[in-house]
Order: structure tokens, then sequence, then C-alpha cells
């Protein structure tokens, strides 16, 4: 065990030291452009940079991730879409958004249009409370609010109703709003600043993988593209299983670049969800999705 | 996803660094209870500083619990060899977090 | 309790083509819970699907299948209105069956 340890802890320094040298090789000096964020502006240039990208690929079918980025593998899913493996999750999740809670309320009386069709609008930012509401946190607060224990983000029952909830809202374009509202702003930019800034001893950014690598692989897997990444969620994910959340996704992703996973629904991952889901506005919900 | 230039430097650097700590591993031969308490304790305090950086690295704690274990078991050289990794990777965790501060810009789509 | 068997079958000309969703853990046996202790093996051993008193499909499975199993395959025969019966037995005894009209 020493041994393996004093290997390891060479290897370790070393991809520390790598980190230390590609960050100050990386940092260059840059230009930065005027103070005021520009949401609309993030949003035309990042959906121009993925289209550019990826002439052939039609603006919707961002949403399909790797899907999107791999002829066989689109045609393998479309053919799975037939009788997708969420249809499970799914049927759950109708009946437990159906089913009253112990004070007789129900989640349509938190939501607005009875919680149908709504999902495209989330995540909001809460001007009362100065914070982005996503999804999962909203139907937690109507659980507590109604005297039920919250469900835990990274599992099965909150997939469950994310997924019902998306599949009400199929096909409605994405319709992220910020308010004028200089702390939506600022949450917003934190999101964007969560998106590009590199963590965990692998180094990555999310940009990494899905700005600079969309369609190449990462071990087995296509990466896919930033645009439309959420569009698509919960997932059911053969190598998981079974159903996920955004907030599962968001941590495995940190624990996979060998980050330690913030708490789900932290301001951090509220705010990369506000980012990610406003710039790309416009593309279809396609959820609750399938993937490898 | 650097060029191949860059990638050269960071192979000397990485080899360089190598060399380093595995000087500094065989120099320990005979460390204490007491060297590894005090090891452990500054790994664990700049484990502490990028936590409040929002910024911790996996590796950190599996070097942190695996230090503990040895120094369980009584081997305490590579309680503290580990110690020191774990130290080594919190504080690359702390530089990476207030570097990225202004670095992440680069990456930027505009 | 609800139908652990989701199925469609349509009928075109000779062939009819069915598609099928089954849920069910299909433990392996080789998997470690979150305590460490072995996931017991718990999987589908046989697959039938029945048509006017014959078997058109019979599979025999073992722990590599995976979870919520999806089968397709197509048949000569059958028509629309035809009822084709699905059932499964699973290495513990416990199964389920379900009818499904041909469209």
């Amino acid at each position: 065990m020493s041994g393996e340890v004093n290997v390891r802890s060479a290897i370790h320094f070393a991809s520390a030291a790598l980190a230390l040298a590609a960050l100050s090789f990386g940092a260059m000096p840059f230009a930065v452009a005027a103070d005021t964020p520009d949401p609309a502006a993030d949003a035309k240039a990042f959906q121009k940079f993925f289209t550019e990208k990826f002439p052939k690929v039609k603006l919707d079918d961002f949403v399909n991730g790797p899907y999107s980025m791999n002829e066989d593998m689109h045609r393998q899913w479309e053919e799975k879409e037939q009788f997708p493996p969420y249809d499970f999750s799914l049927d759950l999740g109708k009946e437990m958004f159906a089913k009253p809670f112990k004070n007789g309320k129900s989640y349509a009386d938190c939501f607005p249009n009875q919680g149908k069709g709504i999902r495209q609008n989330y995540p909001t930012f809460d001007e009362k409370e100065g914070k982005v509401v996503t999804l999962e946190l909203a139907l937690n607060r109507c659980r507590e609010a109604n005297g039920e224990a919250p469900f835990s983000y990274v599992k099965d029952e909150m997939a469950a109703l994310t997924a019902y909830m998306a599949f009400t809202s199929r096909g409605k374009p994405f319709d992220i709003k910020i308010p004028n509202d200089p702390r939506a702003l600022e949450a917003y930019e934190n999101g964007k600043r969560y998106f590009y800034t590199r963590r965990g001893q692998l180094n990555f950014s999310c940009a990494s993988c899905h700005v600079q690598n969309p369609g190449e692989r990462i071990r087995a897997e296509v990466l896919a593209p930033a645009l439309g990444i959420l569009n698509a969620m919960p997932i059911y994910r053969s190598e998981w299983g079974g159903m996920g959340t955004i907030s599962r996704r968001f941590t495995t992703c940190n624990s996979q670049i060998r980050g330690v996973p913030l708490e789900p629904q932290s301001d951090e991952y509220r705010d990369l969800e506000y980012y990610l889901s406003y710039v790309s506005n416009g593309l279809p919900v396609s959820g609750p999705g399938a993937r490898p | 996803m650097s060029g191949t230039g860059r990638a050269n430097v960071l192979k000397s650097l990485a080899l360089a660094t190598t060399m380093l700590i595995a000087g500094a591993a065989s120099a320990l031969a005979g460390a204490s209870e007491a060297d590894f308490k005090a090891a452990y304790a500054a790994a664990e305090a700049a484990n502490k500083q990028a936590a409040s950086l929002r910024n911790q690295w996996t590796t950190t704690a599996a070097a942190l619990a695996a230090a503990k274990k040895a120094a369980e078991a009584g081997d305490f050289d590579t309680a503290v060899a580990s110690s020191q990794e774990a130290e080594a990777l919190a504080k690359a965790s702390i530089y990476q977090a207030r570097s990225e501060k202004d670095a992440w810009k680069a990456l930027e789509i505009h | 309790m609800a139908s652990t068997i989701r199925v469609r079958a349509t009928s075109s000309g000779e062939t009819t083509e069915v598609q099928a969703l089954i849920q069910h853990p299909m433990d392996s046996g080789y998997v470690k819970d979150a305590k460490g202790d072995l996931i017991p093996p718990h999987f589908i051993q046989q697959l039938t699907f029945e048509h006017d008193g014959k078997n058109v499909f019979l599979a025999d499975w073992g722990p590599a299948v995976s979870k919520d199993p999806y089968v397709k395959f197509s048949f000569k025969g059958g028509k629309k209105g035809d009822d084709l019966k699905i059932s499964w037995v699973d290495n513990k005894g416990a199964g389920d069956t379900t009818t499904a009209k041909i469209q």
C-alpha cells in the first residue's frame, strides 16, 4: 500500500502541478467588454457559435444532445423513442402529481395553470426572495408548504415528478425571463461564470466538454453541445440504469472531474441552471429524455 | 485542448515535480505520530480554505482518508506522505479557484 | 398493480412487428449496494410471446440482460384484432402476463 501511495502521490502532485501550469499558461490578458451584462447578446452569440460549428444540425435538434452529433446514435435513439425507457418514470410522475397531499391540497395548487405546460418557464427569478427558483426547488417548496417531507433532489421521486411536468410542456420553447433587476442579472452572471470556470483536479469547466468538444468522445461517450443541454431533462440514462434530475447531473459532473459536488440546489447550481436555460431560449422542451 | 508546445512545457514541469515529491517522500523515513498530526492538520486547514472557496477536490478528500487510515495502522511514514499530498492538492485547488476568478473569461463565447 | 409489460404489435401484410418494454430490475447478482453488500440476483429467466396457441418468440435470459429490457422482433402471420399473449417468469418464481391485440 505504501509503495502505491508514493507513486500515486507523485502522479497527483504532478497533475496538480499540471493544473497550475495550465492555469498560468491559459490565463491570457483579456480585454473585458463593457461591465453591464447583456444576456440577450450572450444568447445570440451562444446559439450562433453552435449553429456555425454544426451547420448541418437544425437549431431545434440541438436539444437531443449527443444524438444530434452522431448519425448512427440518432437512428438508434429514434427507434428507442418508440418505446422509451423513461415511460415507467413518466407514469409514476403522473400518478404522483395527481395524488393530493395529506392536507387535501395538491401540486396543482402551487403552480400556475395547475402545473401543466409550464416547465419551459423554469428557472424563474423570484424578486421577493431575490434568488433563482428552479422547478425542482419549487416542487419541494410546494411539498414543505403543505406539510410534506421534501424529496431528495437526486433520486427517483423528484425525477418522476419533473419528468411528468416536462412531458406536459413537450415542444414548447424555453422562455426564461431575466427581469430588470440587478440581482437577477447578477444571478445570470454567476451562472455564466460557473459554466466557464475550471474546477476539479481534472481542471475542466462545463465549457471544456460542452463548448470546446461537443461531438467528440470522452472515453466511450459522445459529448453533448451546451446549447439545449437542459431541454431534455430529466433523463433516463442507461449509465445510471434509471432516471436522473438536473441536480443529479450537475453533482455527478462535478465528481467526475474530481471536484467535490456542492449541495443540490446550491446558489451556484441554481444560477448555472438559470444561465444555461436562458441561452437556450427558443429551443423546445424535449423532456423527459433518454441518454446513453 | 492545448497546443503541443505548451504540452511539452507541462510535461517537463510534471517530470520535475514528480522527482521533487519522490525525493521528499524518501526523506520522510521514520516519521512520528506528532509529525503526522502536524501534517494532517495543515492539510485539513488548506482543504477547509478550499471549501470556503467552494472548490474542493475529491482527490484531496481521498488523500486525507488514506492518511488517517495509515495513521490508524501505525504507518506514520505513509500517513505523513498522504497528508502532504493532501495539502498539496488542497493548495492547488485554492490556486485554481483564485486564478479562475479571471481566467474563466478566456473560455467565454462572444 | 399495473402491468409490468408494455407492448405494441402492428400487422402489415404477412408480417407482424412487436415491440415490448418490460419493467424489471434485472439484477445480475454482481452489483453491490451502498453498504457494500451484493444485491442478490433477480432477473427474468423466460419470456414468451404466444400467438394462435404457438410460441412466436421465446427467450431464455440470464443476468447479462439490463434493467427494464426492451424487445423488438417480427413474426410471419398474425392479423389485426388477433390476441398476442406475453408472459415472463423470473428466477424467484414470480411472473406477469398480459394479452394485447394486434393492431
